[in-house]
């Protein structure tokens, strides 16, 4: 029997799980803590999928549209072809599972979303990831009763194995015992975002530290766009880490506003009069960014929802309510929530193709910790849906490309990636990162950083997961350094109009001493040849 | 403000614990137990009150907002989220003890395997056999159910509850609340059945875990109304309708 190795039980590991289960292959799905708390648990607004239930004329080549236009023509077309055209697809698998959507009369009721002029996002009031968390979990479940999932929860990731430019497998570590185990097979990585490098400063979880993407990186996984950090406009400090106010709350008719000669600015609708509050979250973010800098304003932008009527507070935002009133105190039904923009997703990644192929035989990349679908910019309901979709069409490459085994193998050597990083170099990494890695970036603030990043390379022996931690960072600021124009996420004070000459991925390779960078043209849409001719 | 973290360590499963007491001072009104054992850990050197070096506390944590349940420990006794313990809120004279939940076996510290609450979903075979539906006049019913985060607060205050006993409790209750709303009849017998074997019959009805839920789950009308469905063979309440006038 084939074996899978799947590193992560989120959304994106759980999908792709499923997928090969169903096919009738097995898989192990290796995760540092049980799917129910895993990183998707979090996500709220919703998932995206051109059902058109909401008489607008949606359609897939519509959210095509958006989620291209949203990345600012940075993300493969074919691959965005696919998530479009499947998502309504995926809702309905969804519905399948008995997810509890937000309906009524037997149809799904979407709402508006960023970036996004059709009302095409499914919901599950504010708390959507968990309700189809819990939906696949038990779908899991029921192929794990059947021998084809096997569940490894506090297992860590250490390092893939390979064989020339193959992957065989990966090496594995139960964080309860210490013992060490290699499993032979395709490898699927589905470990999430890279919150782990900004520490207490992502809405993300303390799981999904970026160690896997770090340590494949340093093993020679080219990854793409890495400098491409969303902020998302509408976060609150809470004791850790920056917590998420979902977008679905702009969605149902929440405002920004500053205030600026003692009265309220609602600086998006006046600049944006078309989707307003709503534009894409790099565009909010980046305004919200300027509009503090103003001398006449008031440092402070705030999102007012008090105007929302009851029935929105009582059906469809209650739990945001309630984590608002327990964070702050106060109810933003009557009172303008203080917001800052926050890291809240990273669109960059572990490069793969549209079949998610990352770059050798026998891996493939999924979910957040993929460079794939979102380009320069994610839209608001997108991500479920790419990490949904993504482990999808991974497990289905991957089961086209399997081949026999070895068993699995216990490992008594010493392993160098076993050893921690030290939090020391952990935040010491995050603050270099953090000073030049903003919402606005230049030339000079990069060279800096990666010059204190120099520093700090050769200031003492770093373990593996250290060097590797320090070669991602310098990857990151590499990206940024070198893209030099503004696009999406991405703003250059010193480039800042977008260039088309940019318009291509940035691969960064990690060499034996250095790190490089090059762009890589985005793949053609299919058909578009033909089209034109 | 100055406070005391006692702290119950434990090297490994096989080892003995014993109580250390680490010094920790904050000036923040929202510095939570979880926050202050991530800067206990980090903090290069730190020594406890009798001087002695602090070894790394071994802990579990994910989200930080008390939607992933995975920093489910005792907190001067009440089993609960670190994320959401304020230090300030529950201190008693300066003093907190943190001790993993006493109903699963230790791994370390304050890390112990909860690996039975997803062993009893297993033997309840909480799963939809076919195609399903939300049914969207339940809809709050399924969403609340959906919404455990299988921390295993409740079943560490049910006196009827151990692991390995047949009553799985409220951690088994909701996800098999999820399905009764919406199952399909292939399964109508075999759930009905093991609700009524592992999850009405070994209920004292003591409703310990009433108020314990971190997620805030209404649990008596998730209990209610499965109990209908599944021993009863009673529809699931419809939602609240507005009272007539």
């Amino acid at each position: 029997m084939q074996r899978f190795q799947i590193i992560g039980a989120g959304l994106s590991g759980l999908s792709a799980a499923i997928t090969l289960a169903k096919r009738g292959f097995s898989c192990n799905l290796f995760s540092l803590q049980p799917s129910e708390r895993a990183q998707s648990v979090l996500a709220e607004g919703g998932i995206n999928g051109a059902l058109n239930t909401m008489g607008e004329n949606d359609s897939p080549a519509l959210h095509f549209a958006d989620t291209v236009r949203g990345g600012v023509q940075l993300a493969d077309p074919n691959a965005v072809e696919g998530l479009t055209a499947h998502a309504p697809e995926i809702l309905r698998q969804l519905e399948a599972l008995g997810v509890p959507f937000h309906m009524k009369n037997g149809e799904l009721i979407l709402r508006n979303f960023g970036g996004q002029k059709k009302k095409r996002t499914a919901y599950a009031k504010s708390s959507t990831g968990k309700i189809i968390m819990s939906a696949l979990i038990d779908e899991a479940r029921k192929y794990e009763h059947a021998g084809r999932i096997t569940r490894f929860p506090h297992h860590e990731f250490l390092r893939l194995l390979t064989e020339g430019d193959a992957c065989t497998g990966v090496r594995i570590r139960d964080c309860y015992t210490g013992s060490m185990t290699d499993y032979y097979g395709a490898v699927l990585l589905c470990s999430g975002g890279m919150n782990g490098v900004f520490p207490g400063m992502t809405t993300g979880t303390t799981q999904n530290s970026g160690d896997v993407t770090a340590a494949v990186f340093a093993q020679g996984v080219p990854l793409g766009n890495p400098e491409m950090l969303q902020y998302h406009p509408t976060t609150i400090g809470i004791a850790g880490k920056r917590c998420l106010v979902t977008e679905a709350a702009r969605g149902e008719g929440g405002r920004l506003f500053i205030e600026r000669n003692g009265e309220r600015w609602y600086f998006m609708e006046e600049k944006y009069p078309e989707l307003g509050n709503l534009m894409p979250r790099d565009v909010v973010a980046r305004e919200m960014f300027f509009v503090r800098q103003q001398p006449e304003a008031g440092g402070q932008v705030y999102l007012d929802m008090t105007a929302l009527p009851e029935d929105t507070w009582a059906h469809k935002l209650s739990d945001l309510r309630a984590e608002l009133m327990n964070y702050l105190g106060t109810d933003p039904k009557h009172t303008p929530v203080p917001v800052h923009e926050g890291i809240h997703y990273f669109m960059g990644g572990i490069a793969v193709d549209a079949q998610h192929r990352a770059g050798r035989n026998g891996l493939y990349a999924a979910g957040e910790c993929a460079c794939q679908y979102h380009g320069a910019n994610r839209l608001g309901g997108n991500s479920m849906l790419g990490a949904l979709y993504g482990g999808q069409v991974a497990a289905q490459t991957a089961a086209a490309a399997g081949a026999d085994l070895p068993e699995p193998a216990a490992v008594n050597e010493t392993e160098p990636y076993a050893q921690p990083a030290s939090p020391v170099l952990i935040h010491a990494v995050s603050g270099i990162l953090l000073d030049a890695l903003g919402i606005v970036r230049d030339a000079e603030t990069l060279q800096a950083a990666r010059e204190r990043l120099r520093t700090l390379s050769h200031a003492r022996e770093y373990n593996a997961r250290e060097q590797a931690r320090l070669r991602l960072a310098e990857a990151m600021l590499l990206g940024a350094l070198e893209r030099r124009e503004s696009r999406g996420a991405h703003y250059r004070s010193d480039f800042p109009q977008t260039d088309e000459a940019y318009r291509k991925t940035t691969v960064v390779r990690c060499l034996q001493d250095s790190v490089s960078v090059t762009f890589e043209p985005i793949p053609q849409r299919k058909g578009e040849t033909d089209r034109a001719i | 403000m100055q406070y005391e973290l006692w702290i119950l360590r434990q090297d490994s499963p096989e080892s003995t614990p014993y109580r250390q007491c680490i010094p920790f001072e904050t000036d923040d009104p929202q510095m939570t137990a979880a926050t202050a054992l991530t800067q206990i850990n980090e903090t290069p050197g730190i020594t406890d009150s009798e001087g002695n070096p602090v070894q790394p506390i071994r802990w579990e944590c994910s989200c930080l907002q008390k939607k992933c349940g995975a920093c489910a420990m005792r907190i001067n006794g009440v089993p609960r989220l670190a994320c959401d313990a304020k230090l300030a809120e529950c201190a008693k004279k300066g003093r907190i003890t943190l001790e993993p939940l006493r109903k699963f076996p230790v791994v370390a510290d304050l890390i112990c395997d909860r690996s039975v609450l997803m062993k009893n979903l297993h033997l309840l075979q909480i799963w939809f056999e076919a195609e399903t539906k939300a049914d969207e006049t339940v809809g709050d019913l399924t969403y609340d159910a959906a919404r455990c985060l299988q921390c295993g607060c409740c079943l560490e205050v049910c006196p009827n509850f151990y692991a390995d006993g047949d009553f799985y409790g409220m951690s088994g209750l909701l996800p098999a609340a999820r399905l009764l709303t919406a199952l399909p009849d292939i399964q109508k017998h075999a759930l009905h059945r093991a609700c009524r074997a592992h999850l009405y019959e070994g209920c004292g009805k003591s409703l310990a875990c009433r108020n314990i839920c971190p997620a805030g789950i209404d649990i008596d009308r998730l209990l209610v109304n499965s109990n209908a469905a599944a021993v009863w063979k009673r529809r699931m309440a419809k939602k609240k309708r507005e009272k007539s006038r």
